[in-house]
């Protein structure tokens, strides 16, 4: 490094006075354009500072001119939406369950909205298509099985409460016994109702062995699961009769439910879904194919 | 250009940028970082957050041994879609016994912070177990490993006063108490009352439904626990904040 270079002629460009083995380095103005942009950039930077939220003081941060908030302003973009679907929404929570599908504005509206509920909240369980998963415990919801009930009524009350959770209590609830594990069933016994169960399905089954399951059957389960096996849906107690099944329906999936009992759960979506988004889904479920 | 010329002072010490350069940016990180200690509206004191319990802490470091956070943010943004999506907005003060928070910015799977309560327990050891038997779409990994790994609780003790050295507000009672509650939440035949009246509001119950206290047990107490602590139908914003 050396003193600057006081030797040039004028109009050459000054040198920043560096210079290594002859080499100098020329100190050119910055273009002009460039200094101002940043020159009103840093002004700028002040200018936000002022109009936002920045500074921070004794007990709080300068709430700036604008009055900004993160929350207000997604309030604001809720309200709004909230607003735009009012009238439609609150028709929907006025009309009567039954009744909203005959009102074709208000079921494309119910419909669309949904499916789109039933996509976020459903379909983790339930499946994208409503399908469910098979033999898994989760119901398919495009059959017209029910196990609770397929009409409105009770899609809508399902949906609200739950099944066997534990955090509303008008969930829906119901119990079987776990007759295996709790010693209420001899394995003889299990193996006996198993082909009954069988038998009354239309499956393949050892004839002499679900006549024996037959007073088992009599005993332990039409209470529940009526004498002919076709459930009962206030009880929550599946139809045995038909060739669908939650839980499966082979020899080996019978033995392990009534050994073991189910007790799927569902939550209750009251607290998480408004009362139109429960009713849209619940319209939407019903319009799959099984709703009475 | 007399400033220049002292600039030019600095430009040549290199211990004398290093130091000037040092103290630049310990301003800048003092003007940052400082102001959330103290400032009032940072720190809002929600009702109803509660420190997690022994076996809610285990699961969460299962979580975060998993690497769960490189997939799934805890953090629901203040944003139309965000919240019908996912639920009420995240607050500052529901991570406030999270140490690391858990936030994230990568969302591969959905967001986590409110899955607690949204699906049932079987489903999280059907879903953790193998995750497209139930979502044929994803793209998870398998855990079912966690339902065969039982653990007793060992070093939890430590783990809470650990956190209790980073801020968490855990009594005495409850670090004392640390191994008992961490068994007494996922056995339905335990004396939970204990455990209630030191934490509050607990999930009770056999959340794999097979014996033992496995790490899927821990997992999913610590799951079905998240965005559930605060009662959003009583909880009012505070719009400045």
């Amino acid at each position: 490094m050396s003193e600057r270079n006081l030797t040039r002629k004028p109009g050459e460009v000054e040198t920043t006075g560096h210079e290594w083995d002859g080499i100098e380095e020329l100190n050119n103005p910055l273009p002009r354009w460039w200094l101002w942009t940043f020159y009103a950039t840093i002004f700028w930077g002040l200018i936000y500072t002022i109009l936002f939220p920045a500074w921070p003081l004794i007990s709080g941060a300068t709430p700036g001119l604008l009055g900004f908030s993160t929350r207000a302003s997604v309030a604001t973009e809720i309200a709004r939406v909230e607003a735009a679907n009012a009238p439609m929404r609150d028709r929907l929570v006025a009309a009567d369950l039954g009744a909203i599908k005959d009102d074709p504005e208000l079921l494309q509206f119910a419909t669309s909205a949904g499916a789109a509920v039933f996509r976020t909240n459903c379909s983790q369980c339930h499946g994208s298509g409503a399908a469910g998963v098979q033999a898994s415990g989760y119901p398919n919801l495009l059959d017209d099985d029910w196990i609770w009930g397929g009409t409105m009524e009770d899609i809508h009350t399902t949906i609200t409460h739950g099944i066997r959770n534990t955090t509303d209590d008008q969930a829906r609830y119901s119990q079987m016994p776990a007759f295996g594990v709790d010693g209420l069933l001899e394995a003889p016994q299990i193996d006996a109702v198993v082909q009954h169960v069988l038998a009354i399905s239309g499956q393949e089954h050892d004839a002499a062995l679900a006549a024996e399951g037959a007073t088992v059957f009599a005993e332990n389960c039409a209470a529940c699961h009526m004498e002919d096996g076709t459930g009962d849906r206030t009880q929550g107690a599946p139809n045995l009769t038909d060739a669908i099944w939650l839980y499966g329906g082979t020899a080996a999936d019978l033995t392990y439910t009534v050994t073991n009992a189910r007790f799927g759960v569902m939550p209750n979506w009251n607290t998480r879904l408004s009362e139109a988004e429960i009713r849209s889904v619940a319209l939407y479920v019903h319009s799959l194919g099984g709703g009475e | 250009m007399a400033i220049l010329e002292k600039h030019k002072a600095i430009e040549t010490h290199a211990t004398l940028l290093l130091v000037l350069s040092f103290l630049v940016v310990t301003i800048g990180g003092l003007v940052q970082i400082v102001p959330l200690f103290y400032l009032e509206n940072t720190i809002e004191n929600v009702e109803g957050m509660r420190p997690y319990t022994p076996l809610e802490l285990a699961g969460r470091d299962i979580y975060l041994r998993e690497g769960c956070y490189v997939c799934h943010s805890q953090m629901i943004r203040p944003m139309r879609d965000e919240v019908e999506r996912y639920g009420h907005y995240s607050l500052a003060a529901e991570s406030q016994y999270d140490h690391p928070f858990q936030w994230g910015s990568k969302r591969t799977g959905p967001d986590l912070a409110r899955v607690g309560n949204r699906y049932s327990d079987d489903w999280h050891v059907d879903h953790l177990t193998d995750p497209q038997s139930v979502v044929p779409e994803s793209v998870m990994p398998k855990y079912g490993y966690m339902a065969d790994t039982l653990i007793d609780g060992r070093h939890i003790q430590d783990i809470m006063k650990t956190h209790r050295m980073v801020g968490v507000p855990y009594s005495d009672a409850m670090i004392e108490n640390a191994v008992a509650d961490f068994k007494a939440q996922s056995d339905p035949n335990a004396d939970t009352a204990g455990l209630e009246e030191r934490y509050g509001t607990v999930n009770l119950r056999n959340f794999d439904a097979a014996p033992g206290i496995s790490e899927m047990d821990a997992l999913i107490a610590y799951l079905q626990v998240l965005g559930t602590m605060v009662d959003f139908s009583t909880y009012t914003p505070v719009a400045s904040r």
